[in-house]
């Protein structure tokens, strides 16, 4: 009986440390340390196809006014990371991942639609929330974010 | 006789009580999120198969009718258009 018994705990140990580490790994984003630039958060997934419209944009954005306090942050929301990395290695991006598997911030923000995107003054304040993406609304975003952009804390 | 009806209501109340209970949460947990809608964003989950054929479709339906429109509501599946 012993003989079958420490297999079963070790058993239960590990299952606790896959559940621990699981736990471990939830996706956290600060938004506090952002203090003093503009923060884009913006939620997307590989299976979205608005979201694979607006990665170039962001990019752009990115490079465009990333000297002057722009940070973007893209919350992936696929289930699986392997799918998101599969659609990075398609559409490379040059700001900072976030994986969301759970979609646990997923649900602290509220998601109405995806893509979703939050701006965030220098404040940290909430600026826009923008739901989907259109290439024809790009020159709106981008004036909001000059705005912003230009605003000193 | 008495007692066998007893345990007859009995059996009807707990299943009438499982009814009332499935009836009440059954639903509870409805409601795909916008980021839970990966499966449902897969073409082969599309109402819509062949989007081009759908479109000639509604091209010749509203040069014959006079009107378009109706067929549902389009989108990728996302929730964003």
């Amino acid at each position: 009986m012993p003989s079958l018994f420490r297999p079963a705990l070790a058993g239960i140990f590990m299952a606790f440390l896959a559940c621990s580490a699981a736990m471990a790994a939830q996706p956290e984003l600060d938004l506090a340390q952002y203090h003093g630039r503009v923060l884009v958060v913006d939620f997307w997934a590989s299976w979205c196809k608005p979201c694979r419209q607006s990665m170039p944009w962001l990019n752009e954005l990115r490079a465009r006014y990333g000297e002057q306090g722009l940070v973007i942050i893209g919350v992936n929301v696929d289930a699986e990371r392997a799918d998101a990395e599969r659609f990075l290695r398609d559409v490379p991006v040059d700001f900072e991942i976030i994986y969301d598997g759970q979609g646990t911030l997923a649900q602290k923000f509220g998601l109405q639609a995806m893509p979703s995107t939050f701006v965030y003054d220098r404040d940290g304040k909430l600026a826009h929330t923008l739901y989907g993406f259109r290439e024809a609304r790009r020159a709106e975003h981008e004036s909001q974010l000059q705005e912003l952009l230009a605003r000193k804390t | 006789m008495n007692r066998k009806m007893g345990i007859h209501a009995g059996k009807v109340a707990g299943i009438v009580l499982a009814l009332a209970c499935a009836a009440l949460t059954g639903c509870s947990s409805l409601g795909v999120k916008p980021w839970e809608r990966e499966v449902l964003a897969r073409d082969d989950m599309q109402l819509d198969a062949n989007p081009l054929d759908t479109s000639l479709d509604d091209h010749i339906y509203f040069s014959k009718e006079g009107t378009s429109g109706g067929r549902g509501f389009g989108g990728g599946g996302c929730g964003c258009n």
